[in-house]
């Protein structure tokens, strides 16, 4: 059995343990209603695309200091999937907000900046695509480590401004532990599916450079 | 059970996109396959240079 089929009944069994959970286990928030359980599936889409663009870092450095293909094969692959889950935490956040704030967006430091990476990370598919030949990766490579300044920003918006978005809740025990549960198995299955998206990806990647390299060389 | 609508319509949205990004992933994948197939295939029909 290869990973990626574990992977794959991984996913699929947490994801259904994560309805469960998420539907049928957790009892409705007092303040907010059904709409709150946008949250359990809100918050690990923003943690694996924090997690992905991390990886985009991590390699894109690797990629400049070794210029090895295979950083880059798991940068850009990483880049894909975090733009993915970027889109939907974004979406996901705007729903949520329109019941319980009463607008679907508004210019609020957390929002904004979240809205500035989703911006970084399709310049950097962009970049890679219109640089072309062997700059296309460098380009995005740059993009990739100067554009991750803006994760920590995200992250910690909530206690550096005065923004309407909650607080911490998670790390300040404001969870009970029926919710905290819920959130950490979504966590887990959003991560294993993080995981399968990306060898997926790193095998698309690695038949795309197969297939230039028989088309260049012919052997 | 007010604002079902806002819940159904963010676990739509979210299961929409992830299933259409796996959907347009495999279908990548397999038109590559086939490409890499026949380009191996053509390779193998060249006579020797």
């Amino acid at each position: 059995m290869s990973v990626r089929n574990i992977l794959l009944g991984c996913a699929t069994i947490l994801m259904v343990a994560s309805l469960y959970l998420v539907f049928i286990y957790v009892p409705t928030e007092a303040t907010m209603g059904v709409v709150q359980r946008i949250f359990y599936f809100h918050v690990p889409l923003a943690w694996v695309a924090f997690l992905a663009f991390f990886v985009v870092f991590a390699f894109s450095i690797l990629y400049l200091w070794k210029r090895a293909e295979k950083w880059d094969v798991l940068a850009s692959a990483s880049a894909e999937v975090g733009t993915v889950f970027t889109t939907l935490f974004l979406a996901t956040g705007s729903i949520w907000a329109k019941p319980v704030w009463g607008v679907w967006w508004t210019w609020d430091p957390r929002l904004t900046s979240a809205l500035i990476l989703w911006i970084i990370y399709i310049a950097y598919h962009l970049v890679r695509s219109y640089a072309g030949g062997s700059r296309g990766p460098r380009f995005a490579a740059v993009v990739g480590i100067v554009g991750f300044i803006d994760v920590p920003i995200v992250a910690l918006a909530i206690t550096l401004w005065r923004t309407q978005h909650p607080g911490p809740a998670i790390f300040q025990g404001g969870l009970a532990p029926s919710m905290m549960l819920t959130l950490m198995v979504c966590l887990i299955t959003f991560t294993v599916l993080y995981a399968l998206l990306m060898l997926i990806r790193i095998a698309m990647k690695n038949d795309e450079s197969e297939i230039r390299r028989l088309k260049l060389t012919g052997n | 059970m007010e604002n079902v609508g806002y819940l159904f319509a963010a676990y739509t949205i979210i299961w929409l996109v992830v299933f259409g990004y796996v959907l347009s992933l495999s279908s990548r994948q397999n038109k590559m396959k086939r490409e890499l197939e026949s380009l191996k295939e053509a390779l193998k029909e060249q006579p020797p240079k």
